[in-house]
């Protein structure tokens, strides 16, 4: 009993390990959107708080922590304030089975791909809960076209999944990173290009970024789904958008990038073997392409979206699922050691 | 008293207490919220009996597709609960007539699991396999048609849903995305070269 205690105990202090730089990193995350984002309209940025504006981030969290929650009349109460755990709980959950590194995870399951899908899928509770519960048209408007879109284009990114899953072999996050390994050629990215651009693109639908932002279309409908939360409700969807942004970052390196892999030979000494830092610097770039869309691309009408979740992504991925059946089949491409 | 068990007593009595809440709440949006929980805490217990699979597949089916456009129709939906109650001591005797028949079911199906000596292991144990692997081997090699002959009837399923709710309007507009893309610019716009008028009494440069 004292040992599975003590085993309980070391599972939250890795959980917490996990969380706290995450949530770090979602501070820094914002500070860097704009600060990108302001480079690329020729402007600053944050740079008055703290040195090059780096506290900006934190001085918005204060700021959201201290600001009052207002609850709208005849608001359902109960699930107004339930709604932003419910979007934050499931974009935290599915960290657990990232790998890091080689043996660095938290829950080395087998079925880690469908963890990570059941997760997901998840996520979309908490927006149409919002904006049901605030008893506002527009926050209605922003959770139905948010389901919509979810619901779409996830069927796209399950796809996908299921491609690098026949190249792969396995439904263990471990499994599919150890299969691409031998260089860089070796990688998902190059036998399944078209799954990974489709899948990259349907991660950024699924965290309703912008082009695909309509649930928040500040332009048509206010703030879509969180227009009446304020404070630190409305910082809980926040945190939950931006986790999940990171989330569909670090998975597009793993699945179709070479997670920890480096793509030097591993006879280049520290550069030339797998850690952590390659796995971190592939999710930035990644990550980076999020911020760089959101400045360079205007808004998608909504049923653009729906004809590129249904009529484009989802014809294309059926196709590569053959594709790549046929790849595994004639070995053309074998999973590496 | 181990842990596992602990949990599975938690899980359990969420199970219990979100289907009693289905029945019971008068929100119709807050009792489909319990059935969700309902579906969450069993595919737990699944998962403590390491049928993980079937556990993130119901999660991934039921509570991440079905319930939320369930959840959707509850929410457009203008439910008179008044109304939704009316007919409840009318009908209580059917009700309590199928429960009790369900309720026998289910004694003697527990009956007879227990007359056998001892349950046997499962195949995925058995096999030193994974439950995923397990599952995948066989739903490809032993049950390959059962397999396909149910995704057939989904799909007609699919296709019978469409065929039934499509109509076609005369005289709808529609977008052609292809043919937009297609369009150059000399379709749209003609650039006449003139030279510039002048003289008269028209306008000042």
């Amino acid at each position: 009993m004292l040992a599975e205690l003590l085993l309980v105990l070391w599972t939250l202090a890795k959980v917490l390990a996990i969380v706290l730089p995450l949530v770090i990193a979602v501070a820094m995350f914002v500070y860097w959107e704009r600060k990108v984002i302001g480079w690329m309209h020729v402007r600053m940025g944050p740079n008055q708080i703290g040195p090059l504006g780096l506290m900006q981030a934190f001085a918005d969290v204060a700021k959201l922590l201290l600001k009052e929650i207002v609850v709208p009349t005849n608001a359902n109460r109960f699930l107004f304030f339930l709604a932003p755990m419910l979007a934050l709980v499931p974009a935290l959950a599915a960290w657990a089975v990232i790998p890091f590194s080689d043996g660095l995870v938290l829950a080395n399951i087998n079925a880690g791909v469908l963890y990570l899908l059941a997760m997901t899928s998840m996520g979309v509770y908490g927006i149409i809960l919002a904006g049901w519960a605030s008893n506002s048209r527009y926050a209605l408007l922003g959770a139905m076209r948010s389901a919509a879109q979810v619901v779409s284009y996830e069927l796209a990114m399950g796809l996908a999944l299921v491609c690098v899953l026949v190249l792969a072999g396995s439904l263990n996050l471990s499994d599919i990173v150890t299969a691409q390994s031998g260089g860089l050629l070796h990688w998902f990215w190059l036998p399944l290009l078209p799954m990974a651009v489709v899948y990259f693109i349907s991660g950024v639908a699924e965290t309703n970024r912008a082009p695909f932002d309509v649930a928040e279309g500040e332009s048509e409908i206010v703030a879509g789904f969180h227009v009446e939360y304020s404070g630190s409700a409305f910082a809980l969807f926040f945190l939950a958008e931006y986790a999940n942004m990171i989330l569909v970052a670090f998975l597009t390196s793993i699945l179709f990038l070479g997670g920890w892999l480096s793509p030097f030979p591993a006879t280049w000494g520290l550069i030339g073997h797998g850690s952590f830092f390659w796995l971190l610097a592939k999710a930035f770039v990644v990550a980076f392409l999020f911020l760089w869309f959101r400045a360079s691309f205007p808004r998608y009408r909504y049923d653009q979206i729906m004809r590129l979740g249904w009529k484009v992504f989802i014809p294309i991925a059926l196709v590569w699922v053959l594709v790549a059946g046929l790849l595994k089949y004639f070995h053309i491409v074998a999973p590496g050691a | 008293m181990s842990i596992e068990l602990l949990a599975f007593y938690f899980f359990a009595f969420f199970a219990v207490l979100g289907a009693l809440l289905v029945i019971s709440l008068r929100n119709p949006v807050h009792a489909v919220l319990s059935l969700v929980l309902t579906f969450f805490s069993m595919a737990s217990i699944w998962m403590l009996l390491r049928a993980e699979f079937l556990a993130l597949v119901l999660i991934v089916v039921y509570v991440g597709a079905v319930m939320v456009l369930f959840l959707f129709v509850v929410m457009m939906l203008d439910i008179k609960v008044a109304a939704a109650r009316e007919g409840f001591i009318r009908y209580l005797p059917v009700g309590i007539g199928v429960a009790a028949v369900m309720l026998a079911e289910m004694v003697a199906l527990l009956g007879v699991r227990a007359m056998h000596v001892a349950p046997p292991p499962s195949a995925a144990v058995m096999g030193g396999q994974a439950n995923v692997v397990w599952i995948g081997r066989a739903l490809y090699t032993e049950y390959l048609l059962p397999f396909e002959l149910a995704a057939m009837i989904l799909t007609v399923g699919i296709v019978a849903a469409v065929a039934l709710t499509l109509r076609r309007r005369p005289g709808v507009r529609h977008q052609d995305a292809a043919r937009q893309v297609a369009v150059s610019a000399h379709e749209r716009v003609r650039l006449v070269s003139m030279p510039a008028e002048r003289g008269g009494n028209g306008a000042q440069p």
